[in-house]
């Protein structure tokens, strides 16, 4: 079998995305972990368009974009698939992790560095989009891919545990209970399926990391 | 049961003209409703209640939002004259692409219409820079797509956009066949294609909406 590489970082949500898809299907692979401040000639090598992670490496050919290696991920390797089988239903899957591009993990940056009105108009967007998944998204299914966890769940499971930890260190709190009932819900379920568990950053690295770094993922 | 497929879109959207691209190259047989983005149809608002945005595909009463997610449902659902390779890896290499034309060019096409002056000039080097990177991708293949259109040149017809938008605006020429052999001969078969050349805004009607909507005298040259 072709060797499989992933370049990621930790603590990105994104390169934890493809970790979670490569485990989920049980697919052996060797983690390089790239340092950002100083990128490997390998990574500029396999990625000069972008110069970013993650990079799935497969037999030599490098593929870039979590949302695009975890589609090729489920074509190579479709046991346990993260995609349903209907085109329509694949069509409502992908369509969730093009909302992440814009989630509140990227309006985070926006909570930190602003205040008054700026912040607040980042909170009301951050929200607005929250509602539409607790909605339409998730519905009365456990998870965006319905009894287990699908492509949308892992596309968004950084809102899962990241979120979290931003809350708490911006001090702004999205999820919460009593608002979006499905949604924290899903957060807890999520985190419980073993597989994820067992690859989460710990909690409290990550706070003294982002506290640190600032860095956006 | 007939088949029953509407498209959602806007004359000048290039997200909805895609849309029309691919529905055409199958030969899918489909009713197109013209939306006023200021006066949201209730059919609009009621297909896609999340994000209100064209283009939506309704097909047998189910809608399908967000143009890549509805070029790669159409290839699965009419599966004659595919529009995305059958190799994994060449299958990634369209997405990417693709994406590419959404996340890099897009944003920067809509940036070049509005910035004026030295930003304006630095904003369309930055897009020179993005065509050569499509260029270096390109290589010898007749299409992104290979010898026919596929999902990557459809993806491409932002360039169009971006290119009526600089006639316009009077803007200096971006895409030239000086810096850009291979991507100029491209963009000449791309609109030439007789399904693509179908589905693009009617030239005259396209200035005159670039001309109204960003057109001033301090435009540089």
């Amino acid at each position: 079998m072709a060797e499989v590489k992933l370049k990621g970082t930790w603590p990105s949500p994104f390169s934890y995305r493809v970790i979670w898809a490569l485990k989920l299907k049980d697919i052996p692979y060797e983690y390089i972990e790239e340092d950002l401040s100083n990128k490997s000639p390998m990574l500029l090598q396999y990625n000069p368009v972008h110069k970013m992670i993650p990079v799935l490496v497969h037999g030599g050919k490098p593929i870039f974009e979590s949302a695009v290696i975890l589609q090729y991920i489920e074509e190579v390797w479709p046991q346990n698939p993260l995609l349903p089988n209907d085109p329509y239903e694949r069509a409502v899957a992908r369509v969730d992790p093009h909302f992440s591009r814009t989630s509140p993990l990227d309006r985070w940056r926006l909570f930190r560095t602003t205040a008054g009105e700026e912040q607040e108009k980042a909170k009301k967007e951050s929200l607005e989009m929250l509602r539409a998944l607790e909605e339409h998204g998730l519905g009365d299914k456990k998870f965006f891919g319905g009894d287990k966890i699908g492509i949308a769940d892992i596309a968004f499971g950084g809102v899962a545990h990241w979120l979290e930890v931003i809350e708490d260190l911006v001090g702004v709190k999205l999820i919460e209970a009593h608002i979006f009932p499905r949604l924290h819900a899903w957060t807890k379920n999520f985190k419980r399926v073993p597989i994820i568990k067992e690859n989460l950053p710990d909690y409290s690295e990550m706070l003294l990391y982002l506290k640190r770094e600032g860095i956006t993922f | 049961m007939a088949e029953e497929v509407k498209l959602f879109g806007t004359w000048a959207s290039p997200f909805s003209r895609r849309i029309e691209v691919a529905l055409k190259l199958k030969g899918v047989q489909f009713e197109y409703i013209e939306e006023n983005l200021s006066n949201k149809s209730p059919a609009l608002l009621k297909y896609n209640p999340v994000h209100k945005k064209i283009p939506v595909l309704v097909h047998n009463g189910k809608p399908v939002a967000e143009s890549l997610v509805i070029l790669e449902y159409i290839d699965e659902t009419w599966k004659h004259n595919p529009i995305l390779p059958t190799d994994p890896y060449e299958k990634a290499m369209a997405r990417f692409w693709a994406k590419y034309m959404d996340d890099k060019l897009w944003p920067a096409a809509t940036k070049v219409v509005v910035s004026k002056g030295e930003e304006q000039k630095a904003v369309i080097e930055e897009i020179q820079e993005q065509l050569k990177t499509l260029e270096s991708e390109l290589k010898e293949k007749k299409f992104f797509g290979g010898e026919s259109l596929g999902f990557v040149d459809i993806a491409a017809n932002i360039i169009v956009f971006l290119l009526v938008a600089q006639e316009a605006l009077g803007l200096m020429e971006i895409l030239t066949e000086e810096k850009f052999p291979v991507l100029h001969e491209w963009y000449q078969r791309l609109v030439d294609d007789a399904v693509f050349k179908e589905c693009v805004p009617p030239r005259e009607r396209h200035l005159g909406f670039f001309k109204a909507r960003f057109g001033s005298s301090t435009a540089s040259k």
